[in-house]
């Protein structure tokens, strides 16, 4: 019998939903292997994919986690979804001896696209602070800006959100994954995304580096009363600092340089603290919850927990700046576009 | 009584030897496993990143405009022997390469150095090492390498910029097989260079609390007749709460890469916030 990649995730899911209910007792159980320098080992590579949203649908208040009913239904719904695509792509076969669907192999992008079950978690979204799940409201005159993948929005400089675009100008006017400056979900913090959810984790006695994939970055977290930098020092990443609480590892980072949204489209992130926490709670997950702290654009704080799932493989090079002809493309073809309209742009 | 007498001196050179080499390796820290622990900020003091083989002083680019700033500073080389024994065609690539270097250059693009260059290069490097692996992060470009230790099963599968890397001990030196090297990377401003098929074997020894040897084997049939060698210290930053700062360099060089595609009279970069 083959089954469809897309329902996988959810065949995953439902096989496993009434463990993960019933596993925060085993997982209490669980003992944190540690480093040769007895600090807890939170070394390897890490998935952070995920298909839990991350503000909470409003009809679940502030209900954390899905009940088992409401997990069924999620997970019906779901399967309906994916048979309903099912369906429609067979109609668009006009080849009365083609195979079955389920036997076709998809489309290009399914291979690079990352998916996670709905059941990892069984969470209703990934902020559990405001209580409500949602991204509290921004403070008075902070900028919201969008970028996407369709048409460029006309906007003003610095363009800090990450893909799209204001203009075609310049390499400033487009979003700062398409000029390989930051990844669009390697943060800090780490969102999940669409694909190269992938981050590793190496440690020493007394430094912990959380190096992720995307944009080949890799964040040193000196774990030692170190002062922060000089307050003109100001970083794409910010700088960190990193202790032990118990078992979990805490980070916090600031001096940012203002030049990246603060969090969800909003703000500019110069005064934000970032604290992120780690805490391995399995032999194949860590725990990671982040803390946004920034009053130049949220009323209030932003809490969210995104469970990250070991991976049996290795980080590769994402040359993204040495790659990007895309950028001289985008330039050149909207040069190209304004000489053949005469060199009248407006 | 002869062989007495070949035997005690026998123990007596290798107590020497020993001792040498115990005091080499004096106040150098050390895992709790034993192993030599390089973690920390290294940086080499050459000035082979313009030219790797030896030269005098000469003029840099843009000299109406830079002056003094960009001359190019005599240095002695690191290579044992001097040159690099390039086959004809390799040499004569070199030379044509030299030709406007700094505008091939591929740091002048802010691409990822690649092995061994970015040991040399006048930034700083952090090792943090653990067991089954060791980082290096190098503040030019944020590149950076994974280190497997002990881990030969774990073999290159995609070329990349700066290579793939496996690791093993030979005594106190850490030995590191660099491999899947792209062809693009040079070793300095000058046009040297290298094919695909390239094999870096690296060798880092202890010499003092704050000082490693370094060494870097080259091996390219296509490139070079014979392999070669080499050679410099790594220093040790030891100023307090010395760190490496960010350097993420595409964004300074975008208006090189793509300037001509620059609608005319629009700004260039952005203003600190």
């Amino acid at each position: 019998m083959n089954i469809n990649k897309r329902l996988l995730p959810i065949a995953l899911a439902a096989t496993c939903n009434v463990a993960l209910l019933h596993g925060a007792q085993a997982q209490t159980d669980y003992e944190v292997p540690r480093t040769e320098w007895g600090h807890p080992d939170l070394q390897g590579v890490w998935n952070f994919s995920s298909n839990t949203p991350m503000q909470r649908p409003s009809r679940y208040g502030t209900q954390e986690f899905l009940t088992e009913e409401q997990l069924q239904e999620a997970v019906e719904r779901q399967t309906r979804s994916a048979a309903a695509a099912e369906a429609a792509a067979a109609q668009r076969v006009i080849d009365p001896d083609a195979p079955p669907v389920t036997d076709n192999p998809g489309g290009y992008n399914d291979f690079w696209i990352e998916v996670a079950g709905i059941g990892d978690t069984v969470r209703t979204s990934h902020i559990v602070y405001p209580e409500n799940g949602r991204v509290p409201p921004a403070v008075e005159g902070a900028p919201r800006a969008f970028g996407g993948l369709g048409p460029d929005i006309p906007g003003i400089r610095p363009v800090r959100y990450v893909v799209g675009g204001i203009a075609k100008d310049g390499p400033e006017d487009r979003g700062l994954s398409e000029r390989c400056i930051v990844g669009f979900n390697s943060g800090p913090p780490f969102v999940p995304s669409l694909y190269n959810n992938n981050m590793q984790i190496v440690q020493n006695q007394d430094t912990v580096v959380i190096f992720t994939e995307m944009i080949h970055d890799a964040r040193i977290v000196p774990l030692m009363d170190a002062p922060s930098l000089d307050d003109d020092i100001r970083l794409w990443s910010g700088d960190s600092r990193g202790w032990w609480e118990q078992d979990s590892l805490v980070v916090q980072t600031r001096n940012f340089n203002g030049h990246r949204q603060t969090f969800n489209s909003t703000g500019a992130n110069y005064d934000m603290v970032l604290t992120e926490r780690f805490t391995r709670t399995a032999y194949e997950t860590v725990d990671y919850a982040f803390t946004i702290d920034d009053p130049s654009t949220f009323t209030d704080k932003i809490t969210a927990i995104i469970p990250m799932t070991k991976v049996a493989g290795q980080i590769y090079e994402y040359a993204c700046h040495e790659g990007n002809y895309g950028m001289v493309n985008i330039l050149r073809g909207e040069r190209m576009a304004e000489q053949r309209a005469g060199g009248d742009d407006s | 009584m002869k062989n007495f007498k070949n035997k005690m001196l026998s123990v007596l050179v290798l107590s020497l030897f020993a001792a040498g080499a115990s005091a080499q390796l004096d106040g150098f820290p050390r895992t709790p496993s034993g192993k030599p622990d390089f973690s920390g900020i290294w940086q080499a003091m050459t000035k082979a990143h313009y030219d790797i083989e030896p030269h005098a002083a000469a003029y840099g680019p843009h000299p109406g405009q830079m002056g003094a700033l960009s001359a190019i500073p005599g240095s002695q080389g690191i290579i044992e022997g001097g040159r690099i024994p390039y086959t004809e065609a390799a040499r004569r690539q070199r030379d044509e390469n030299r030709i406007g270097a700094i505008d091939k250059d591929p740091l002048t693009k802010c691409y990822m150095p690649g092995v061994p260059r970015a040991n040399y290069l006048p930034f700083p490097f952090q090792i943090v090492q653990s067991t089954e692996v060791i980082l290096i992060a190098y503040e030019f470009a944020e590149s950076n390498r994974i280190l497997y230790v002990d881990q030969p099963e774990i073999q290159s599968q995609v070329d990349a910029w700066m290579g793939h890397s496996n690791a093993e001990w030979d005594g106190d030196t850490l030995v590191v097989r660099v491999t899947g090297q792209m062809p693009d990377t040079w070793f300095d401003r000058s046009g040297n260079h290298h094919s695909w098929e390239m094999v870096v074997e690296e060798r880092w020894t202890p010499m003092g609390p704050n000082h490693v040897q370094y060494e870097a084997t080259m091996t390219d049939p296509n490139t070079y007749t014979q392999p070669w060698k080499v050679t410099f210290p790594l220093y040790r930053h030891v100023a307090k709460n010395y760190q490496l700062l960010e350097f993420k360099c595409a964004e300074f060089a975008e208006e090189y890469l793509y300037g001509e595609w620059r609608k005319e009279g629009t700004p260039i970069g952005n203003l600190p916030q």
